[in-house]
Order: C-alpha cells, then structure tokens, then sequence
C-alpha cells in the first residue's frame, strides 16, 4: 500500500515516516530499558509529567491571580531547558475556573479523569479548592501547594492535600504579636473581609493582643464591595482606633484608606500581605482619587498614604533589587516568560508564582526517578523541610503538617527604601522591621527564627 | 405546536373536552392518546437510548452527560415560566442556591434518605418561589426581571454572614448515595440526574398539556381576554413561578451534589442570565428542546479551550472565547430562527415533512389525486385533537 502513492504526498509521508520511526524508538526504548514502564503512573511518561491547575483568568479574582500560573510556568520552562526531572520535561496545564467551584469541579475532573495529570498543582483558592478537596483525595491525586492561606489543606482526612503559603492564623499571630510588644497600651481596631479569610486573620490575632486592647470591629462584604467603607472607617475613629489591624483584599485596602484620608485620620496600618501588594494598591488608590474628581496633587498624595504601612512578608519583597532571589526570580521571568514580564514585571504574583513553582520541582527531584503519586506524597512530607525555597523559614511539611510556610517578618512599607522595579512606576519599597518570627496555627508563640534563612543554590543563579 | 398557536387557539382549547372526541377503534390509538402514556413512552425510549449511550462514554464525559441532565432541569422550569406563561426571571440561579443549600443542610445534619432530601429542596426553592411569584403577580416585564435580579444578587452574600451555619468559603459537602455494584461514581451520578430530567420533563409534559398549561398560554396571550373566559390570571401566574422555581431546585440540588461542595461562589449572577440566554436560543416555551440549550452550555466552554489549545491562541483571548462563541450562536440563531433552534427544527420537520408526503403521494398515486390528497393535510394539521403523538414530540 504504502509504495502505491501520489507524489504529492511523498514530503507528508516522509514526515509520517520520521514520527513513526520515532515512536518506534521510543517503544522498543521503553520495552527494553524499562520492562516495568506500564506500571507508570498517570500523567508519567518515559520523556514527560503532565501537571493540571484550575485558577482564575477571567472574572473579579483574576486582576493579578491571573499571573501566578503562566510565572510558574517560566519555572518549567526553566527546568526544561536544562534536561527536566530526570529527563522528563514538565507539561503545565493550567485552565480558567473564574473563581466559581462549580467550574473547578468540572475542570478538575477533566485534568484527572480526561487529561490524566500526574497531580493538580498551585490550583488557587479557598473555595474553588475546597469544592475538590474530597474528589482529588479520593482519587489520590496530589492536591498540592494549594494558593491560599485556609487552615483546611493540613487535614489528615484528606492526606493528597498541601497548603504553602502561612495560615492567616499564623499571618494574625506574627502582626498581633508585633502590635502588643511595639504599640502596648495603644486603642487598637479590626477591619476584616467578613469570610473566613478575616475571621482566620482576627483568630490569631486574639491570640497576642490582651482582651482590654480592642476597642472596635469593622467587617465588610467582598461580594458587595463597591464604595468606601465610610461607615466602618468612622465607627473606628470614633473608637479612638489608633492601631487599625486590617485583614482585606488590595481594592478595600484602599477603600479604607482613602474615606479615613478625607476626614482627617490617619492611623497606624497594620495588615495582611494579602492587602499590601504596593505595584496594586497603589494604582488604585490614585484611580479611585481620579474617579472621585481629585486634584492631580491628591492623586499624587494618595498613592503616597501606603508609606509608614506595617505588613508581613515571608519571601523577600519584589523591591529588594539587591536580594539574590529577587535577582534570580526576575532574570527567570524576563528570559522564559518575556512577555509576561513586559506586563507584570516581577511583582507579589509573579515573584509568588516563581517562589511556587521551585517547590514543586524540588518535589519531584525528591520522588525520585521511578515517579508515583503517594511516593511523591512522602517525598514532599520526608524530605520538604530540606527544600531550598526563597521563603524565609523552611516549609513546615511532615506526616502530620501540611501547611508550609508558618513564619514571615513584618515589615515597614516606605517611598524612600529602593528603585522602581514595576513597570508602571508605581513603587514602593519595603524594609524589614522584625527578624523573621515564626510560629504555628496552634498556641505555639511567635518567636524569633534562628535558622538558616536560604541563598538561591548556585547553579541556578549561574543557568538561569 | 400549541405553544406557537395564536391566541385563539389556545383559548379554543379551554373549552374542549375529552369528552367531545370520538370514541377511538383500536387499543393503540387510544393508549397514544392518553398524554401521561404518550409522555412516558418518549421518556423511556429517552432512558433506554441514554442507558447506552452512558454506557459507552468515559467517565469525564458522564460527568458532562450529567451537568447537561441538571441543566436540563433549570432550563425547563425557565422555558414553562418564560415561554409558556410569559414572565421573565432572572433569579433562577438564586432557587438554584436555595436548593443546593437545603440539600447540603440536611446531609449534614441529618439521616433523611436521598430522594426525601431532594424532594425538600424542590419544596424550599418552590416556597420561595411562591413568595417572589406573589410579588410578580403585580409586576411585569422589565420590573419583574428587576425584582428576580435582586433576587440573584442579594441571596449569595447571606450565605456568608452566616458562613457558620452555611459554611462560608469552604461551604458544605455533599455526598452522592454510593454507586449500586462496581458502576463507577460518575456514571451513577449522571443516571441520578438524568433520572431527574427526564421525570421533570414528563411532569411538565403533563402540566402543559393539562388545564394548568392551557392557562399559560392564555394568560401569556391576552390577560384581559383570559380572565374573560374564566382563567384565574393570578392564580395562574404564581403557579408558573413555583413550577419553575421547583425545577430549579432540583438542579441546584444536583449541581451540589456534582460539585461535590455547596459554596456561594457557584451561583454567580452569571449563572441566572446563562440559563435565560441558553432557554430562548434552545427556543421559548419548549421542553424537549432545552436539551440543546444545555448540551451549549456545557460544551461550548469545552470546546473553547480545545479550540484556542488548537490555535494557540493568548490566555486573554481564550479566557474570553466561550462568552464570544455563544454570543454569536445566539445572534446567528435569533436571526435564522428566532424560535430558537427547537422552533427552527420543527419548521425544518414540518417543511421536509410536507415536502416528502407531497413527493410520496404524486409518486405513488399519480398527479391528479396527490394534488387532492395534500388539499386535504391543512384541515388535518389544523385539528389538535387528531395529531396527538406529532404534538408531544415537538414539546
């Protein structure tokens, strides 16, 4: 049959030819080299580990979120380019739930059932994740380093699931802490996103601050946020606040900010990193001054109401230029995702994306050449603790902790620390005020880190 | 048929009995002419094709077969509501959520079986239903679909003031009765819910071709005239609203139960206005035809993301691509048919129909007497009571 054709095909054919030989190869390759290669897990080829993630592209979470996962994929790309995990290249598939769990349970079923993932990897969200914590356990499928800071991933019924980031718990304690040894005696107020986002953050910071210390509780609504938070700002100036501890998302940060500016208060800041981001609250500050008819000179002043801001990091912040992994972090972008660094530059997203994706290829290196998914489970709980990440303290993995990162250290936000580093040259520096402190969900107390605090390893500040 | 007939017709039909017809000569013609029988009929032959077709696909596509069962449901409350009595709602999703919500309360707090847990999820969402359909009993058009709206809006975010009792983010799981025999869960779970549809839509069947459905189209075609001849026009309009509110308690039941955890966060005010843009382009006031609503619905954001994986398109553009493919298929439907893709079939069937039968009889009987013969079909096709079955299908 095959000699029997028209000339026009002979270049497809030759093609053909070429790919099927290929494939040949790779047949007798695996039946000779590895005779237990039908063993092989699922997503698991001789050459390649297809990893799945569900996060939000469209829609109200995905301004920034939408970062995270292409920059964890210049990390793939990175480790790829330099011979992959024992010779398998890393597949990232990454699809677009919107932020509704109706749409993760679909698409998650789809990378596991369809697409056959190894594992569901940096998938984002509280909800969106806890809709298919039960589905991915029960198939045991690694759900790991899941991107948010839910007390829900260390739970030993469901033994496939990782947290990364602190616990907001933890989060709460560590700027808890600092406000009862720094500004003891002083009228402090709460302001939190009413979900259990807030309420995890107010729990640990219970935990520090004495009873008597809270003179006002403010929350607002993330699905009906739409205008200052007038109301909540008064109540607390009229509290006497002079502390306002804030646990909210980058819009009602300066939604706060902004109404408190305009009657004259201005308080001590001390919130959440998750509130913080300066290259993203400070673009909406000067928005929202411009949408409220300002002044260019109040659009200028507004941007500048985030300096003398408290807040916690526990990787070093994007505007430490001079910081080894900042460095590394922003070469990887700018030679394996160029486009995305044209747009986002190396900010919290990225830098986070970046931080991520190190700890899943060191995951992998960890299970070893013959790649499982509960070998992969144990890798991660034995040997985590080892990984070298740009986070301050060690991952906090065992067989009985999930949770990851349980340390940060507060930080100062302020104009006058560091150069522009985001394209849009709204910048703002951050100078660490504390060491870097640690603690745990539990009633551990938040102590000092005396441990090593990592460089990046050599070999990828000189191949990256 | 009958949902496309003028105003007079359907209040033609108020007036008729069974009684009035002939008395049918055979078991068969009488069976056909029964409309539970005939419904059931059609739903069985539905659930012995779907039994293997089922069957036959992979897991992932069961959970797909499955999430087009549930929609099937919501999209059906909607099309008697909006196409059969004529108002306009845009909370379906909201009954959805009042739904989802009872059934996952009542998993986690008590031992009721299965099938009494979904009958109070029908039963809340169908309370609910009464209360706003009071409401739009005074309202019309656009300040009814302004109330519903709200609806939408407003009921998601109590889930989260409350989140210790609705369980906030991480909301409440549900669990699907474990699988008889070594049926692999998602095939279960798509028969459950196919199960589901097809019983609703027997049930809506029913209702339509019942005095209740003749009171739809009355009242959707002419109030005043409708009340006129004895129709309670209020009364009727409620009843719509707690069918339709019922029908989308059960699929948000079913849309717990396949997402595996009820949370705020799945009943998007997005949701509500899908399920109306998917209802008029399946076409208005059908019920079998929401099947290609919902197979869209599904598929579509499927097919999306295969086709900008195909042609390499940026994450900014894919993200967007299913809103813009079914922005225009509904566009392209409006303009081609804009009885939605069921009424343009049925125009397809009858046009093939008439054309084959015209065709047929001049082959077989000649021209002189075939011209005679389709002289005869326009009185045939005009009587109801004579096309049963043909009526039932096109439903």
């Amino acid at each position: 049959m095959n000699e029997i054709r028209d000339s026009r095909q002979v270049v497809a054919r030759r093609w053909a030819g070429m790919v099927a030989a290929g494939s040949m190869v790779g047949a007798l390759g695996i039946g000779i080299v590895a005779p237990a290669a039908s063993a092989q897990a699922p997503g698991v080829t001789s050459t390649s580990i297809t990893l799945g993630a569900t996060v939000p592209l469209t829609g109200p979470a995905a301004p920034g979120y939408d970062e995270i996962a292409p920059a964890m994929d210049a990390v793939f790309a990175w480790a790829n380019a330099h011979g992959g995990i024992y010779g398998r290249k890393i597949n990232y598939v990454y699809l677009d739930d919107g932020y509704n769990p109706a749409n993760t349970a679909t698409l998650t079923r789809k990378l596991v059932l369809q697409d056959n993932v190894f594992a569901d990897v940096g998938s984002l969200g509280t909800p969106t994740q806890a809709a298919v914590q039960g589905f991915l356990n029960s198939q045991k499928v690694p759900q790991l380093f899941v991107e948010s800071g839910c007390n829900c991933w260390s739970d030993p019924k469901y033994p496939e699931s990782f947290g990364w980031q602190p616990p907001y718990t933890v989060e709460g304690k560590i700027l808890g802490s600092y406000i009862a040894s720094h500004f003891a005696g002083q009228k402090v107020g709460y302001l939190y996103q009413d979900d259990e986002f807030g309420q995890d953050f107010v729990k640990g910071l219970n935990m520090e601050l004495p009873a008597g210390a809270v003179v006002s509780q403010q929350t607002y609504d993330a699905a009906t946020l739409s205008g200052p938070l007038s109301n909540q700002v008064a109540a607390l100036k009229a509290a006497g606040a002079q502390i306002v501890a804030m646990a909210t998302i980058p819009a009602a940060t300066a939604l706060t900010m902004l109404p408190a500016a305009s009657i004259g208060y201005f308080p001590q800041y001390v919130m959440s990193n998750v509130g913080d981001d300066a290259p993203t609250v400070g673009p909406l500050l000067e928005a929202f001054t411009r949408a409220g008819h300002g002044s260019a000179s109040e659009v200028k002043a507004a941007a500048g109401l985030l300096n003398g801001v408290i807040s916690d990091a526990y990787f070093p912040p994007e505007a430490q230029i001079a910081n080894p992994w900042v460095k590394v972090a922003t070469k990887l972008l700018k030679d394996y995702a160029p486009s995305l660094y044209a747009k986002a530059g190396l900010d919290e997203n990225t830098e986070y994306g970046v931080a991520l994706a190190f700890t899943v290829v060191q995951a992998l290196q960890a299970a070893g050449k013959n790649l499982t998914r509960a070998g992969l489970i144990s890798a991660i709980e034995q040997s985590g603790k080892n990984f070298v990440t740009p986070g301050f303290v060690p991952l906090s993995y065992s067989t009985g902790d999930h949770y990851g990162f349980q340390g940060a250290e507060v930080v100062k936000l302020t104009t006058s620390a560091a150069p522009a580093v985001t394209p849009t040259g709204n910048w703002i520096g951050a100078i660490p005020i504390t060491r870097v402190q640690v603690t745990n969900v539990g009633s551990a107390p938040v102590t000092t880190y005396t441990g090593k605090i990592e460089l990046p390893p050599s070999s990828l500040v000189s191949t990256s | 048929m009958t949902e496309t007939a003028p105003a007079n017709v359907a209040r033609a039909e108020l007036g008729s009995t069974s009684g009035e017809s002939p008395p049918p000569q055979h078991y068969w013609a009488r069976f056909a002419r029964q409309p539970l029988a005939r419904h059931l009929a059609v739903a069985l032959f539905g659930a012995v094709v779907l039994y293997f077709v089922t069957s036959a696909l992979s897991p992932y596509n069961n959970v797909l077969v499955g999430e087009i069962a549930l929609y099937v449901v919501a999209l059906a409350g909607l099309s008697v509501l909006t196409g059969t009595s004529g108002q306009i709602s845009l909370g379906q999703g909201a009954f959805m959520a009042v739904g989802a919500y009872t059934v996952a309360l009542l998993m986690n707090h008590t031992q009721m079986s299965f099938i009494l847990e979904l009958l109070a999820a029908i039963g809340a969402a169908a309370a609910l239903g009464l209360l706003i359909g009071i409401s739009a009993t005074r309202l019309k058009g656009p300040y009814l679909a302004g109330v519903t709206l709200l609806l939408a809006l407003a009921l998601p975010p109590i889930a989260d003031k409350w989140s210790s009792t609705f369980g906030g983010d991480q909301g409440l799981t549900t669990t699907v009765p474990s699988a008889p025999g070594n049926i692999n869960p998602e095939q279960w779970l798509a028969w459950i819910e196919l199960a589901g549809a097809l019983i609703t839509l027997v049930l809506l069947a029913n209702l339509l071709t019942s005095r209740f459905g003749r009171s739809f189209r009355a009242v959707r075609d002419d109030e005043v005239a409708a009340s006129l001849a004895g129709v309670h026009v209020a009364r009727t309009k409620v009843t719509a609203f707690v069918v339709s509110a019922a029908c989308a308690g059960l699929a948000g039941a079913f849309l717990g139960l396949s997402t595996g955890v009820v949370s705020t966060g799945e009943f998007p005010l997005t949701l509500s206005i899908e399920l109306l843009a998917a209802m008029v382009l399946a076409g208005a006031g059908s019920l079998i035809g929401m099947w290609w609503g919902a197979i869209l619905l599904v598929y579509v954001p499927q097919w999306s993301t295969s086709l900008s994986g195909d042609f390499n398109l940026g994450a900014g553009m894919s993200a967007y691509l299913a809103t813009i493919i079914f922005g225009v298929v509904l566009i392209v439907v409006m303009i081609a048919a804009p009885t939605g893709i069921q009424g343009g079939l049925r125009w397809a069937w009858e046009h093939v129909g008439k054309a084959s039968k015209d065709w047929l009889a001049a082959r077989v009987a000649g021209p002189g007497r075939a011209r005679a013969h389709s002289a005869q079909l326009p009185s045939n096709r005009g009587d109801h009571q004579s096309a049963p079955v043909h009526d039932s299908l096109n439903q």
